[in-house]
């Protein structure tokens, strides 16, 4: 539909892919991928963390990054609850934390499937969540934007904040995956 | 700005069906929930689309539902749930 739209507007020669190409590009650098130094910072400071879940926006504020008009609703994995987001009405995403969201996550697939039956979707990203664990959906559907505070893994112990925030990925903060206590590099 | 409900509170999303933007997704209408959390107040959606400027201000809440309510044929235990926002006028006591 946007690719649609984009050719449209290229053809009639209101816009130019250069142009596209290059306001992406600008928007990447604006906002990159910062949430897994906010979260690994939730991991170490058990303060912080609680100031995350209870005012997002303030908590990002406060650690040096601001996220815009973004209303920032932090939800935490326990060990009796996996926490996932979608969009269903369209591709609402934290960017100015998470930057640009993957395709995935936009996707019709996605966005239809993870509301009906979010289990099965979680196990195609490699992530089983146990029956007696409860798997709390999040449709994304107006102002409020997500992100996931994943569990920090065991075996993480000692870690400093840089190896803590180097497991975090982008799909841990939308729900989709489990941080694994596996040291970059090592 | 007070919202009409109180978290924890009892809700039915209305099951309407008017034309134009709005961010209640169809398959949640009609369906019973409670109040997870109130937001607070913003310019109205469904105004903003057409470049009007939201106001007044409406109250949204955070409303949970329990999978098995939402989707009858739903494969998951009954604990699931899934959340979203919805503005006080879609909402009436359950």
């Amino acid at each position: 539909m946007s690719r649609a739209m984009q050719e449209l507007l290229e053809e009639k020669g209101v816009i130019t892919a250069e142009q596209v190409r290059a306001r992406m590009e600008q928007y990447d650098h604006d906002f990159p991928y910062r949430g897994a130094r906010v979260i690994a910072h939730a991991w170490v400071d058990a303060s912080f963390k609680e100031k995350l879940i209870r005012d997002g926006k303030a908590a990002c504020a406060e650690f040096g990054l601001d996220i815009e008009a973004d209303k920032l609703i932090a939800v935490e994995n326990t060990p009796q609850v996996h926490n996932v987001v979608v969009c269903t009405l369209c591709s609402c995403y934290p960017r100015a934390l998470l930057g640009m969201p993957p395709t995935w996550y936009k996707s019709e697939n996605y966005r239809r499937r993870v509301v009906r039956e979010p289990r099965a979707v979680l196990k195609e990203f490699g992530t089983l969540i146990p029956d007696e664990v409860t798997v709390r959906v999040h449709d994304s559907n107006a102002d409020m934007r997500y992100v996931v505070v994943p569990m920090r893994p065991a075996g993480t112990e000692g870690w400093s904040e840089e190896q803590l925030a180097a497991i975090i990925t982008r799909d841990a903060l939308v729900g989709v995956t489990v941080p694994k206590p596996v040291l970059r590099g090592a | 700005m007070d919202g009409k409900f109180k978290v924890g509170q009892p809700v039915r999303v209305k099951a309407s069906y008017p034309p134009g933007h709005r961010r209640t997704p169809f398959y949640i209408r009609g369906k019973r929930g409670e109040i997870e959390r109130i937001c607070g107040a913003f310019p109205n959606p469904e105004e903003l689309a057409y470049g009007f400027d939201g106001e007044p201000k409406r109250v949204l809440y955070r409303v949970r539902f329990p999978q098995k309510h939402v989707w009858p044929d739903y494969r998951g235990p009954e604990r699931d749930l899934i959340e979203m926002e919805i503005y006080e006028h879609w909402l009436e006591p359950a």
